[in-house]
């Protein structure tokens, strides 16, 4: 059967997306991105994603709005309290042998898994000994990121979140709230950097002891997954630490080897001692 | 056209909420073990906890009942259900996929972002079934599965524990089949036969 009109369209928009912007999303996983770029076309008010090849070809301003489409940026203070407890309880005493740490965010959309982190390694005593590197491809998120300012109502779940992970102070001393947001304090972002890289087509940046990259490989085909986990392997040093979202693993990643299952269950991955 | 001589069906996506275990325990332990159709089942469950739904379902069938993990591959004669807080979602005849992003109509897992994207997959060789739940996912992607050229069934809301899902589905799809849970059994056990 010969593909649908709309599938040559679609693969056609993304090379023209790479050609012109060098966004890369041809290998980003189909079903999901294919439902983000027909709510971004329906916004735009285009018929067709030819329609919308046309309006982001010639404006560039359209790029940006449609990044915002593009990449997911759906995350909590201490997601999945389960996955930090474990870094808490069994990461951290191998972390405090280290004088000094570098963590990796990847795909850090607005912060929130980073300043998780931070307040994580505070209340454990790591902070003073740490940089946190947050990387997006997504600049607003960045920004956001930097901001480190969410909505109040958000407050509720993250407090609960972070009681769960085993949280050892209270959540209401890293924000004030003000006009219906909460502003996370800004000692939280003292050892943080922000910064613009691509899992797709950017190299190794820093050699850390932890990568926490969650919810980002399930939007990446096998290929490109394998080029991210292949990036946070040789980012990491030995014996440094890899956290995976809570459905995502590497028993099929071609870097499997290179990893020794640290804590199954949270998706904890340690990189093997020998090179 | 009710009688589906015509296309050969290959895939199944259900979605259920609001009584999902009793009805989704009507029909899936009546699948023989070697089903030649894929299903792929939405129940909305609340995100925060571990779900035992593929073990308590998967005790009862004779069919493999699994969660959903990333990169999962499509085999037929597994039911695979989607994990809690994740949308599934059905990437090619071969692979599914997840994804976190925002819940569509305070659902995630949502029935309709199941339904669509496997309807942009399976087109003409798909069954679209809601069931029982009292809100309006599944509609949408009842209505698509149907506009692909798939078979489109709701249990008969009047003896669904929730009506509201189904009811809202075949409003939808005005054309889609309302049938009783031993219908819809009886049906998919006809439909393996056909393969």
């Amino acid at each position: 059967m010969p593909d649908k009109t709309e599938d040559i369209e679609f693969r056609l928009l993304l090379e023209a997306i790479f050609q012109k912007y060098h966004y890369d999303f041809r290998g980003y996983s189909t079903a999901s991105l294919k439902r983000r770029l027909t709510q971004a076309r329906e916004h735009f008010k285009c018929a067709t994603f030819s329609t919308l090849q046309d309006r982001v070809l010639h404006e560039p301003a359209v790029l940006a709005q449609l990044i915002q489409f593009l990449t997911v940026q759906v995350s909590e203070l201490f997601r999945d309290p389960t996955y930090f407890k474990a870094l808490r309880e069994q990461v951290v005493p191998h972390l405090k042998t280290y004088p000094s740490l570098k963590v990796w965010v990847a795909g850090c959309s607005a912060g929130e898994e980073l300043y998780s982190l931070v307040i994580l390694f505070r209340e454990e005593g790591l902070e003073e000994r740490t940089l946190f590197y947050g990387t997006d491809i997504n600049h607003d998120a960045l920004k956001k990121a930097e901001a480190g300012v969410y909505a109040l109502d958000r407050i509720p779940l993250f407090t609960e979140n972070h009681r769960r992970s085993g949280g050892k102070s209270s959540l209401s001393n890293y924000y004030t709230a003000a006009y219906g947001a909460a502003v996370l304090d800004k000692s939280l972002r003292q050892r943080a950097v922000f910064s613009d890289h691509s899992l797709v087509t950017d190299q190794v940046f820093a050699e850390v002891q932890l990568v926490s990259c969650r919810n980002v490989l399930i939007y990446f085909d096998r290929t490109l997954q394998d080029r991210a986990v292949g990036l946070f392997k040789d980012s990491l040093s030995r014996k440094g630490f890899l956290g995976l979202g809570a459905k995502e693993s590497l028993r099929f990643s071609k870097h499997a080897e290179a990893f020794t299952e640290f804590a199954r269950s949270e998706r904890i991955y340690q990189k093997r001692g020998v090179a | 056209m009710s009688g589906r001589s015509g296309p050969i069906v290959r895939a199944v996506v259900i979605g259920a909420s609001a009584g999902a275990v009793d009805a989704l325990s009507a029909i899936l332990p009546s699948l023989p073990k070697d089903f030649p159709l894929s299903l792929m089942v939405v129940v909305h469950l609340p995100a925060d906890k571990k779900s035992i739904l593929a073990e308590l379902l998967g005790a009862k069938c004779q069919v493999q009942a699994v969660e959903v993990e990333d990169q999962e591959p499509i085999r037929p004669g597994v039911v695979y259900f989607a994990p809690p807080d994740y949308h599934l979602l059905v990437e090619s005849e071969k692979l599914l996929a997840l994804s976190s992003e925002e819940p569509v109509l305070y659902s995630r897992p949502s029935i309709d972002v199941l339904f669509e994207s496997a309807a942009d997959v399976y087109g003409t060789a798909l069954v679209g079934i809601v069931l029982t739940g009292a809100n309006s996912d599944g509609a949408a992607g009842l209505k698509a599965v149907h506009r692909a050229g798939g078979a489109a069934i709701v249990q008969r809301p009047d003896l669904a524990v929730a009506s509201a899902m189904p009811q809202a589905a075949l409003e939808a799809c005005p054309s889609a089949q309302a049938m009783t849970l031993e219908e819809i059994a009886a049906y998919l056990c006809k439909l393996a036969e056909a393969v």
